[in-house]
């Protein structure tokens, strides 16, 4: 990593840091940009570039709209972010000892020099951020992979992508699910079987590992009980025990998010008030406490869903799920650039979407922050 | 009586039986792991090829694994590792975490939107991403050792840390005896390190007793992976995972060394909650 590569992570990272300081107007016109420029290039590598064109112009427009200042924020902060994460994700690679083709059969520099104007492997870190950058906004393509002969990353991802985003959803559902059902029970009733059980929960999420988690369901429902397929991929019931495994860390941090919530709400004036106007105690509950009790819930959800992925890594090697998380991982270790930048870059493309849901369900949730100006978000 | 903050935290922590069932058992298995090998004569590495897969026996406690090594004494040593892994990445996240928590809450202002803005563009990483691309930043020869483990996790670990820190350090910034410090002329790493450091002692205590399971766990994935530390719990319990099968069981491999994970584990937590309890007892309901 030389001087100039420093230089230039500095100005990207200052960029970002700039971004705090945008004013509410720009950040408008801002945020429409960086929806359109996001959404061009992804639908780019699945579509013509007209009709990507046309897609991610109503999405733009729709965010210069519609979308709240809370997300704008969030758009024009992590976009460019995302850019930035490319960039520094090339330089460690560089950085790493090795590269794609050390492990080939004795090379001469010609043949090597080939190789890399053929897969557009130059041998600075700039140079292939460069190539990376501008193949994939001319061309729609992640680039071709230097390990698995004859195939470009798209190949291998795009199999690979609903698999990983229907597992990884159906998780982020099920800890949510189980999580917030127990904190609210539990915070509602303390020292009921149900707090004792979202404590446990709590437990067993923190202190075992996902893949033993996922090895005793599998000892228990595949071996002893024969219900569930040992592993693999193909219908609902190879969805159920990774989903599982996956969702227990996050359900843990969950019921105990939503149990001090609802603990805290049910003490405030409002519920007083609600309940003096003799409103039925469980109209007091779903209608006036849960709203302010599952705040904090929801602003976990960014972070959990980062944890999902995370976890997904280890659950898809252990139930021989066909996702994504091995391509990173093989990736990485095999040097293959453009794989790790492709799982990078869709990846953190699930993050932004998510995370402007979660922003979405946030001002939903939370009515202040809908008149709230971008400049104070 | 007068109480010193210490002592108080003292007498809560010792009503509170889970937390100090929590600290004995930490304390035996932590003996056990770093004295028993030497003590009882144990090596975690001689293999015997007659002795593969063999069930728990009086001579081999635990039994013996796919190349006939002793298990007991590979759980013992694979503690070692893991005990090792998870207090020294802590430490390290630690001194980030807090120095960077402190200067943001300290200065304030647009420094401290633009350093939480940092951290909460980290928090949204899939972290394990980040760790493994530290990983791969050391060389072949260094893989399966300790020293990438520890840096990858703890520079990954301290986001928490630098959170609450700065949460403290925002609230007893404004405080007279700071403003006191202020007024006598002391410069501000002065004030940070000798006014506010002490009072947020308590606070970092905790949460840094309830990361060590955290960064344990993290370990587990890496060897999962087949990137953590060369012999470590999180690698015999892998190894235990792999060969789950329903033609033959070796539930030994599995149930052993999970267990003294789970039990490590749980005994953290339960300790961290008791600290909490006792060292910042505004924390509770």
């Amino acid at each position: 990593m030389g001087p100039k590569e420093v230089v230039a992570l500095m100005f990207g990272l200052s960029l970002l840091v700039g971004s705090v300081f945008l004013p509410a107007r720009p950040t408008r016109w801002v945020s429409a940009l960086c929806v359109f420029a996001a959404a061009f290039v992804g639908f780019r590598i699945v579509l013509a570039p007209l009709s990507a064109g046309v897609i991610a112009g109503g999405l733009a427009l729709a965010a210069f709209l519609y979308l709240p200042a809370l997300a704008q924020r969030r758009v024009v902060f992590l976009v460019p972010a995302m850019v930035v994460l490319i960039f520094a994700t090339t330089l460690l690679m560089y950085a790493a000892p090795g590269n794609p083709f050390a492990n080939e059969r004795v090379a001469t520099p010609t043949v090597e020099a080939a190789l890399r104007a053929k897969y557009g492997v130059p041998k600075s870190a700039t140079d292939f951020f460069f190539v990376y950058m501008g193949r994939l906004i001319r061309e729609g393509t992640l680039g071709p992979s230097v390990k698995v002969l004859g195939r470009s990353v798209e190949d291998l991802l795009l199999p690979a992508f609903p698999v990983s985003v229907s597992l990884g959803l159906f998780a982020v559902l099920l800890s949510v699910g189980i999580g917030a059902s127990l904190g609210i029970i539990a915070g509602l009733k303390k020292n009921s079987a149900a707090d004792y059980a979202s404590m446990g929960l709590a437990l067993i999420g923190v202190s075992f590992p996902n893949f033993l988690i996922g090895a005793g369901l599998m000892v228990v429902f595949s071996i002893w009980l024969g219900v569930l397929p040992v592993a693999g991929w193909g219908g609902y019931r190879h969805l159920v025990m990774p989903a599982i495994a996956l969702a227990l860390p996050s359900a843990a941090v969950i019921a105990r998010l939503a149990r001090s919530g609802v603990v805290e709400v049910m003490q405030q004036d409002y519920i007083r008030a609600a309940r003096a106007k003799g409103l039925p105690e469980s109209w007091v509950v779903v209608r006036h406490a849960l709203r302010g009790a599952l705040t904090p819930v929801v602003s976990y959800l960014g972070p959990a869903a980062a944890t999902t992925m995370t976890g997904s890594f280890v659950v898809e090697v252990l139930f021989g799920v066909p996702g994504m998380g091995q391509w990173f991982v093989k990736g990485a270790v095999n040097r293959d650039y453009s794989v790790v930048l492709g799982t990078a870059i869709v990846y953190f493309g699930m993050i932004i979407v998510f995370n402007l849901l979660v922003d979405l369900a946030y001002v939903w949730l939370d009515p202040r922050l809908r008149t709230q100006k971008a400049s104070d978000a | 009586m007068r109480q010193g903050p210490w002592a108080a935290a003292a007498r809560r922590l010792s009503r509170n039986r889970p937390a100090l069932a929590g600290a004995a058992v930490l304390l035996v298995l932590a003996v056990l792991c770093l004295l028993g090998p030497s003590l009882l004569g144990l090596d975690a590495m001689v293999t015997s090829p007659q002795l593969r897969n063999r069930p728990p026996s009086s001579e081999h406690w635990f039994g013996t694994d796919a190349i006939g090594r002793d298990l007991f004494a590979r759980v013992l040593v694979g503690g070692q590792a893991s005990l090792a892994v998870g207090v020294v990445a802590t430490l390290v996240s630690v001194v980030v975490g807090v120095s960077f928590g402190m200067v943001a809450g300290f200065y304030g202002g647009k420094l401290d939107e633009v350093m939480m803005r940092f951290v909460d563009f980290m928090y949204g990483l899939p972290y394990m991403f980040l760790v493994i691309l530290i990983m791969l930043l050391f060389s072949e020869t260094a893989r399966g050792q300790m020293l990438p483990v520890f840096v990858a996790l703890g520079l990954v670990q301290w986001l928490t840390m630098a959170r609450i820190v700065r949460g403290q350090v925002l609230s007893l910034r404004h405080r007279e005896f700071v403003l006191a410090a202020e007024l006598l002329g002391a410069s501000d790493f002065r004030i940070l390190a000798r006014h506010l450091l002490p009072n947020i002692t308590g606070v970092v205590i905790v949460y840094a007793t309830l990361m060590v399971p955290q960064v344990i766990i993290l370990e587990s994935f890496l060897s999962f992976l087949g990137l953590g530390v060369a012999l470590s719990w999180g690698q015999l319990v892998s190894d235990g995972v792999a060969v789950v099968n329903p033609v033959r069981s070796y539930w030994w491999l599995l149930v052993w060394p999970g267990t003294f994970l789970g039990l490590t584990l749980l005994s953290l937590n339960f300790l961290g909650d008791g600290l909490r309890d006792a060292l910042d007892p505004k924390s509770r309901e």
